[in-house]
């Protein structure tokens, strides 16, 4: 390890880790983020994931800061996630989820926001069934927030990390062919995705029934398909959203095998792509629907990279909202 | 007590024209419209370089009292009226318990006129709880005072019972006022359906929620007669299916809200809950509708839909803020800054939209100004200017998405059966 003399073990610690304060105090989305802070944090998250595989995983950047980690909606891989993140950062974390917290008593966000400053919070991370909420928070309380998925808006750091495993398989999102499958009406990881790739100069192209698109999606700059084989000719990445199987009952699909038979991604599918396209999704999976199983368990996916780096790219977003920060 | 309105210019919608006079007022009625008025101890207000109109009557206003006084009361709400310009209000029945029987219709009254700021006329439910199932005693209300009905704040899904009730309304000689949204299409969502909605991530109201509607109650006002009125129209396909009922000669009015004709969808960005209201806030092609519809008469009326809400019922995730935004004290800055200004509409238009027709509709004889006519007058300075501060309302509610616009043309005066009401300036 690097080690330049006359510099506190901390600052030092800020050499090897790197980074530039970002121009935004929150992370509340793509959108909002330009494509120099998007690879800000990217270029930042290869230095947090050499830390995660030391074999001590810890460096003191965020030592003495807390971390809350409040979630409204069930979840686990994003929750476990930023816990770790923060963790090897050595920061504080304290979870609070829905089912446990006086969310349930019937404390309002806004109530909640202000319990949370009061506790003297450096940092909070807020995952929220309601598109905004985190934009709500951020103007209640004056740390850095970051948006772990806002209803059917955003969930910045899932994008970041594909965006992230993109890189490194691909070297540059610059003309690289990427075709998003599935329920983009509800998906968070599709806007945010749609954002991040676009302003990276990525071809993005969505593939879905018109009842799973919102409205007026082609504005994003994407091409819109509806039938898979379409789009799927010399992709260089596939990207596959979850269905939930309450679309059928919602009355968005017919049926949920009908779905699977036009478009779930199989071999026969994946044989459009590029012979070196990567398959991602960001889980959890239903197998045999959205994906099956021999491509979700095969040498293209990257879904389990995707796992991993999503600590590292998170360590990176922690670490750039807090620098230069209070004390 | 007798009152000089001094040297004004006098509005006159019916004729449509515009004319330099005094206005005498003696008690509650005028006494005189003449180029020079004298009258020895007479009070005079001095109106020079200002409009005196016709009172203005804002016919769709939610005034909250009973049940929601921490919202609004009778009181404050007539109050902000007054402040804003106008007269007379048309109060909304989606009040707790529900306007739907006589004696809600009567104590609304009785606080109306304990206050004794601007004059309501109480609109009574269509059914029974506003839930779209039975008729309410609708001649009962009408004995006591409504004015017209409706269920407000929400549609009456069952055609069939919208038809029974247009029935009776024609029975009974008054309008019944349609909040037309098809709660299927609208499937929940809080802003309108478009590209912003996608961007934000909040479900969306389509256009087609509306317009169904509106299609479904000019059927039903063709078949039984009744006069419809539209509530709140916000989208250009529902402009245009009431210019061509209207063509073929139906009983149809429309009204638009300020905010309708102001702003765009766009209000919404930053998850802005004091743009969230319903009807949403349609695109600028919509906009341009509703204002060629005022320009060329398929809508009669501009009303403000004055929607008070407590702050945190505001502050909160943009799916549960509250709809709605209070309008009284910026709707005739925005008629003139938004419409007048950019020639949409003349002044006597203007007073057609905001008086004449609405009282009209409502079967009610005011406004115009002439002798013996009751002296509800408004008086506005077409220069005046100011930048709106919500903390200024008189409003209980201070829920605007117009804090900070700059309005030219404010109400300078309201006079209510020859009371005067000087605006805080």
């Amino acid at each position: 390890m690097l080690t330049i003399a006359g510099l506190s073990r901390k600052q030092r610690e800020r050499f090897f880790l790197g980074g530039k304060r970002l121009p935004s105090k929150h992370c509340l989305g793509l959108a909002a983020l330009s494509a120099k802070e998007i690879n800000e944090i990217l270029e930042n998250a290869v230095p947090m994931k050499q830390v995660i595989s030391r074999d001590i995983k810890k460096v003191p950047a965020l030592r003495g800061k807390t971390v809350v980690v409040l979630f409204y909606e069930p979840s686990t891989r994003t929750r476990v996630s930023f816990e770790l993140a923060a963790k090897h950062l050595s920061a504080d974390t304290v979870n609070v989820s829905a089912s446990t917290s006086s969310v349930v008593k019937g404390e309002s966000l806004v109530d909640t926001a202000r319990t949370i400053k009061a506790l003297g919070a450096d940092l909070v991370v807020l995952r929220h069934p309601s598109a905004g909420a985190p934009h709500l928070l951020a103007r209640l309380i004056d740390v850095p927030v970051i948006n772990a998925g806002d209803g059917m808006h955003e969930h910045p750091t899932q994008a970041l990390l594909d965006i992230f495993t993109l890189r490194e398989r691909k070297g540059t999102l610059k003309g690289l062919k990427v075709v998003i499958i599935g329920d983009i009406l509800h998906s968070r990881v599709a806007r945010s995705n749609i954002w991040g790739l676009t302003k990276l100069g990525a071809d993005v192209h969505l593939v879905a029934p018109p009842t799973l698109l919102p409205a007026g999606i082609e504005r994003a700059g994407v091409t819109v398909h509806h039938r898979p084989e379409e789009a799927l000719v010399d992709s260089d990445v596939v990207m596959v959203l979850r269905l939930q199987r309450e679309r059928q009952r919602q009355g968005l699909i017919p049926g949920v095998r009908e779905y699977a038979r036009m478009y779930g991604l199989n071999a026969a599918r994946l044989a459009l792509a590029r012979p070196d396209a990567v398959v991602m999704h960001p889980g959890p999976i239903n197998r045999g629907v959205e994906i099956a199983d021999d491509v979700a368990d095969g040498s293209r996916a990257v879904i389990t990279e995707q796992v991993t780096n999503g600590v590292a790219v998170r360590m990176s977003v922690l670490y750039l909202l807090t620098l230069g920060r209070g004390a | 007590m007798r009152l000089i309105i001094r040297g004004g210019t006098v509005v006159d919608p019916v004729r449509g024209r515009m004319y330099p006079s005094d206005i005498l007022i003696d008690g509650e009625r005028v006494a005189a419209v003449e180029k020079r008025v004298q009258a020895r101890g007479a009070r005079v207000l001095d109106a020079k370089g200002k409009l005196v109109l016709p009172g203005l009557f804002d016919m769709h206003v939610h005034l909250r009292e009973p049940g929601q006084e921490y919202k609004e009361t009778v009181a404050t709400g007539t109050k902000a009226a007054m402040r804003g310009g106008f007269t007379a209000v048309a109060a909304m029945p989606n009040t707790a318990p529900v306007t739907d029987t006589p004696e809600v219709i009567r104590y609304v009254l009785e606080k109306a006129r304990d206050a004794g700021y601007a004059r309501v006329y109480p609109v009574g439910a269509i059914t029974r709880g506003s839930r779209g199932d039975e008729l309410s005693e609708m001649g009962a209300l009408r004995e006591a005072g409504a004015v017209a009905y409706s269920d407000d704040g929400r549609p009456v899904v069952s055609a069939a019972v919208m038809r029974r009730a247009m029935e009776y309304a024609r029975m009974l000689g008054v309008p019944v006022i349609s909040h037309c949204e098809d709660l299927t299409l609208a499937g929940g969502g809080v802003m309108h359906e478009g590209f912003t909605s996608t961007r934000l991530g909040l479900r969306g109201i389509p256009a087609a929620a509306e317009e169904v509607m509106v299609a479904r109650d000019i059927i039903l006002a063709e078949l039984t007669g009744c006069h419809l009125h539209i509530a709140h129209v916000s989208t250009a396909g529902a402009v245009r299916l009431i210019r061509e009922a209207k063509a073929r000669g139906v009983r149809v009015t429309a009204e638009v809200t300020p905010h309708h004709f102001t702003l765009t969808e766009q209000a919404v960005e930053g998850f802005n809950t004091l743009a969230k209201v319903n009807p949403p806030l349609r695109t600028a092609a919509d906009v341009a509708a509703l204002r060629e519809g005022l320009a060329d008469g398929t809508i009669d009326v501009i009303a403000t839909d004055h929607a008070p809400h407590a702050a945190h019922e505001k502050e909160a995730e943009f799916d549960a803020a509250a709809f709605g935004l209070v309008g009284l004290e910026t709707a005739v800055g925005l008629v003139f800054t938004e419409l007048v200004a950019t020639g949409v509409l003349d002044i006597p238009a203007v007073a057609a939209k905001m008086s004449l027709n609405p009282a009209r509709i409502l079967g009610l004889p005011a406004g115009v100004i002439e002798p013996g006519a009751v002296a509800d007058l408004t008086v506005i300075d077409p220069e005046a200017t100011e930048i709106v501060d919500p903390a200024s309302f008189a409003s209980k509610g201070k829920n605007t998405p117009f804090g900070g616009y700059r309005l030219t043309g404010l109400p300078y005066a309201t006079v209510v059966g020859g009371k005067v009401y000087i605006r805080d300036r």
